[in-house]
């Protein structure tokens, strides 16, 4: 059937090998309709965006351009608080943590649900979007005293991994759902497994790899997370990023740091996530 | 049959011998373990708490006080900014991630709108309330919009801003299961691009859909650096009046006060979610 | 694979990650020579000031919590401190509120992250001074008696009066009904939310005041706010230095000392108490009673309260607030009167809010805020 043939291709493809008509029309105004959208979003992100740039730029008066607050962002210092520069490093430290232990912590245990313990598949699933409905400010209050005994051990800001991961937890269990409902998992693992893999192969070299992209996916959205939370941080003392952003805004008159420093993390985030989408790409053809 | 046995009792022909059998659901057990500690425990303490006096006895009575009209206001406060930004959100983040995925997968397009999404679905707080209040605020670079001021329209507005990207995010891979296949199937047997959306496409994503707004309620629920950083000499919603209640200098601070009021949200996002199970079983049988 | 396996590796992964992060920020050890700072209520009784100094020294480190820099010269005040004796300050939450700060210190009780020291509004003061521990410093008969706790668990510190700030684009403010004027739209802002906020609550007393209240009724004051709302006049944005230069928010209620060209970063920024409605508020000291760092504590506190030139009391001066010893110091010569001249001047005898009324205006504000403004 007409349908076999156009297996493997793009839309784009399939559609330019079929005479003009119906077809082209339909992709025409299907172009026309994600210019449309991508010129109003694009505009829609991108004027705050500059707003806040050029803000980064402001100079002492207003009017004036300056590039102060982007040179600020190496030497910011308040009266005894660590300067800007180590906030940075410690969220930035932070991001990588809790993307490994989310990775290494739901990963195996969703395909292990997946393919042995089905009946626990709800209540993963429940558990993992639990968090989004425990507001972070409260569920610091409840956090108190476990972040008490954690602090006997380590006062570093790097332990606020421990609760971050468990923010993320809806986040990544969604993009990880998605990838791993759309493969076999059932049939990759028994063919594996008949091929003698322990169950640890299974999961590290056989599954994980299909889900390259829903990683990927996941990676990014706790990436993000961590960059930008404040209310946890902010109310067990530590001092990471949005912490520290928030109180240079209130503290600090000239506070153009506080814009250069959020449009550098947005920058260097967006590049991250450019290079870590050439990563991910699917080969064409696999199915 | 065969293989049937084997993945039910996962006995392996060849490898390493006898081992002791341990049922399968050990494995979980880290995840479980890390969940109980970290969310469960703290959960447990919020609930409890919320319904004791601040001297440590029971008073299961406080429960009414989520029913004082000033109380009800933060609710209904909070529930409109969530649905709102929520429903604008998915709605225009449906239509963003369409045009995302119905473009090159490989292309510049995609990996752009894909990384912008990763960045922004998680940026607010003071530095995005201020670059909106510059925008359209009084001394506005664009114009001076005199509704932003009043809730939840203006705080809606830039709710919408990281909303959008994380419908995207959470919506994309619904929309790249849709296989090409079953549109040019569908074509073959003549239905119009209305008839395939609304029988084939409409069906298979609802699911995605729902619980992408679902997370996004939540997600706007949660919200509160970005409307603390906004307006905050009044408390629109139920996170700002939790930070009262826990930070007041006033004299007005009471941790069971806040217990109570996350108590509460923590039942209007069970009805929620409760609401979505249903509709999502309903939906759920469309693609078996 | 067997689960067992799986959870080796997740155990050896945790421990590995728990191992890394480690960092080696140890607490200190008492170092116990001799005296026991933690229970000396004064620098005497501990064996005098040098000895206070030298177990300061030892001790090495000092931990404060929200003490924004700019907020009463605290930057210049925790760098005199270090630059004098050597020991390194760890300012936690420079935003901060008084709650939290009294939250830190039952959360972090028992580690070496516990704040030694805090400076608080008196509500929060007055309600948990069994956190506190009793000092009394050198200076401690050149405090009003009203303003300390007849054992030193709370003794108050500086203070200012309530004003409204502006812009000089407005000319100049003779009354607080001028802020009802169309050319105010959209420009006055609280700085926080009354319910929440000490300096917030007062500017709205300080409304109360200027319209005819009594410090035992909050009631003008929303009355006030409700019909600036009417006017239009109301803005709810949370006023910060960012929103103050860009104009958002060219009227902002605050105490004097944060009203302060320099502070508000606006070079043309003028300042306005109403002559009938002088609010004044203190915050106050307290020693953590389980500070980690307990003669680094006690030696802050004798800074602080120092009259020397460039002690704690002058500084304070410096940064526009009114230190609690400047009557004393005005009568023997210690004050800066350069620092004192500058002060916005009142005429009349000013209002301190007591606890009662305090916490009257908060019920009164929880109840009736929102409606009013909202």
């Amino acid at each position: 059937m007409a349908a076999v043939t156009s297996v493997g291709k793009t839309p784009a493809a399939a559609s330019a090998s079929r005479p003009r008509g119906i077809h082209a029309r339909r992709r025409r105004r299907l172009n026309i309709f994600r210019y449309v959208v991508f010129t109003v979003f694009g505009l829609f992100f991108l004027l705050p965006l500059l707003a806040m740039a050029r803000f980064s730029l402001e100079g002492a008066k207003l009017g004036t351009w300056s590039g102060t607050a982007w040179k600020q962002i190496a030497s910011y210092q308040g009266s005894g608080v660590p300067p800007l520069l180590s906030s940075i490093e410690i969220t930035l430290e932070l991001a990588v943590i809790t993307c490994v232990v989310t990775l290494v912590l739901l990963v195996p245990t969703m395909i292990w649900v997946r393919l042995r313990v089905q009946w626990l598949a709800r209540a993963m699933e429940f558990l993992s979007l639990l968090p989004l409905t425990i507001p972070a400010i409260v569920l610091v209050v409840g956090l108190g005293p476990i972040y008490n005994r954690i602090q006997h051990y380590n006062l570093s800001a790097l332990m606020l991994f421990w609760v971050y991961v468990i923010l993320a937890l809806p986040y990544a269990y969604r993009a990880l759902a998605a990838g791993l409902s759309a493969i076999d998992v059932t049939t990759l693992s028994e063919a594996a497994r008949s091929l003698g893999a322990s169950w640890l192969t299974v999961i590290v070299r056989v599954i994980a790899p299909n889900m390259r992209q829903a990683i990927l996916n996941a990676l990014l959205l706790t990436w993000a997370l961590v960059l930008g939370e404040f209310t946890i941080a902010f109310l067990l003392l530590y001092n990471n990023l949005q912490v520290e952003l928030y109180s240079i805004s209130r503290n600090t008159p000239n506070a153009g740091v506080i814009f250069s420093t959020s449009t550098a993390a947005l920058l260097f985030a967006f590049v991250l996530l450019l290079i870590l989408s050439y990563a991910g790409r699917r080969r064409r053809g696999r199915g | 049959m065969a293989v049937a046995a084997t993945t039910q009792t996962g006995a392996r022909p060849s490898r390493a011998g006898r081992r002791p059998s341990v049922p399968a659901w050990v494995g979980t057990v880290p995840f479980l373990a890390y969940v109980a500690v970290f969310l469960l425990w703290p959960t447990g303490i919020v609930v409890v708490d919320a319904l004791k006096n601040p001297n440590g006895s029971w008073a299961f009575a406080n429960i009414t006080k989520l029913g004082d009209p000033l109380v009800r206001g933060y609710f209904v406060g909070s529930f409109k900014l969530c649905l709102l930004s929520s429903v604008i959100g998915a709605v225009l983040g449906a239509i963003l991630a369409y045009a995302v995925a119905s473009g090159d997968p490989d292309g510049m397009i995609r990996r752009l709108y894909l990384a912008t999404s990763g960045v922004l679905a998680q940026f607010g707080g003071v530095t995005l309330a201020f670059a909106f209040l510059v925008l359209i605020g009084p001394a506005g670079l664009l114009f001076h919009a005199s509704w932003f001021y009043s809730f939840p329209w203006g705080i809606t507005v830039i709710y919408t801003y990281f909303q959008i990207p994380l419908m995207v995010l959470v919506f994309l891979p619904a929309i790249d299961g849709v296989k090409v296949q079953w549109r040019e199937a569908s074509e073959n047997l003549g239905a119009s691009a209305w008839q395939y959306w609304r029988y084939v496409g409409g069906p298979l994503l609802t699911p995605a859909f729902l619980g992408g707004t679902l997370l996004l309620f939540a997600n706007a629920l949660s919200a509160f650096a970005t409307i603390a950083a906004w307006e905050n000499q009044i408390s629109y919603i139920v996170p700002q009046q939790i930070s009262t209640a826990l930070s007041s200098e006033v004299g007005l601070s009471s941790v069971n006060v806040a217990d109570l009021l996350a108590l509460g949200m923590v039942i209007m996002v069970a009805i929620v979610m409760t609401g979505y199970a249903l509709l999502q079983r309903r939906a759920a049988r469309w693609l078996r | 694979m067997r689960s067992s396996y799986r959870l080796a590796l997740a155990g050896a992964a945790a421990a590995v990650l728990l191992a890394a992060g480690c960092s080696s920020s140890g607490s200190s050890t008492s170092s116990n020579g001799g005296t026991n700072w933690a229970t000396q209520t004064s620098a005497s009784a501990g064996g005098g000031m040098n000895a206070l100094v030298a177990e300061a020294k030892k001790e090495g480190t000092l931990n404060v919590i929200a003490l924004p820099p700019t907020w009463a010269n605290y930057g210049a005040i925790l760098s005199a401190f270090t630059a004098k004796y050597g020991i390194k300050i760890n300012s936690a939450l420079p935003d901060g509120s008084s709650q939290q700060e009294v939250d830190a210190v039952k959360t972090e009780n028992g580690t070496a992250k516990a704040p030694d020291v805090l400076d608080i509004g008196m509500a929060v003061a007055l309600a948990n001074t069994s956190l506190f521990a009793p000092y009394e410093v050198s200076t401690w008969s050149d405090i009003p008696a009203a303003q300390k706790e007849p054992t030193g668990l709370w003794v108050q510190d500086y203070g200012g009066y309530m004003a409204v700030g502006y812009s000089s684009k407005f000319g100049t403010i003779t009354s607080l009904n001028d802020l009802l004027s169309p050319r105010f739209k959209g420009a006055v802002a609280l700085n926080g939310n009354p319910t929440s906020a000490n300096a917030a609550l007062n500017g709205v007393m300080m409304a109360s005041l200027a319209e005819g209240g009594s410090a035992g009724s909050i009631a003008n004051g929303v009355d006030f706010f409700k019909k600036l709302k009417a006017a239009g006049n109301f803005s709810p944005v949370q006023a910060t230095g960012a929103t103050i230069k860009a104009g958002t928010t060219p009227v902002v209620f605050n105490w004097d000392y944060l009203n302060l060209p320099s502070y508000v970063g606006v070079s043309n920024w003028k300042v306005f108490i109403p002559q009938n409605a002088i609010l004044g508020g203190y915050y106050a000291q307290a020693i953590n009673k389980n500070a980690p760092h307990p003669a680094a504590a006690r030696l802050w506190e004798e800074f602080l309260y120092s009259q020397a030139a460039s002690g704690g009391q002058n500084l304070w001066l410096e940064g526009g607030a009114r230190p609690v010893e400047q009557a004393a110091m005005q009568s023997n010569g210690s004050i800066n009167t350069g620092a004192a001249a500058k002060l916005p001047s009142v005429a009349g005898t000013p209002t301190f809010l007591s606890a009662t009324q305090a916490t009257d205006a908060a019920n009164y504000l929880a109840s009736n805020w929102a409606k009013a403004v909202g």
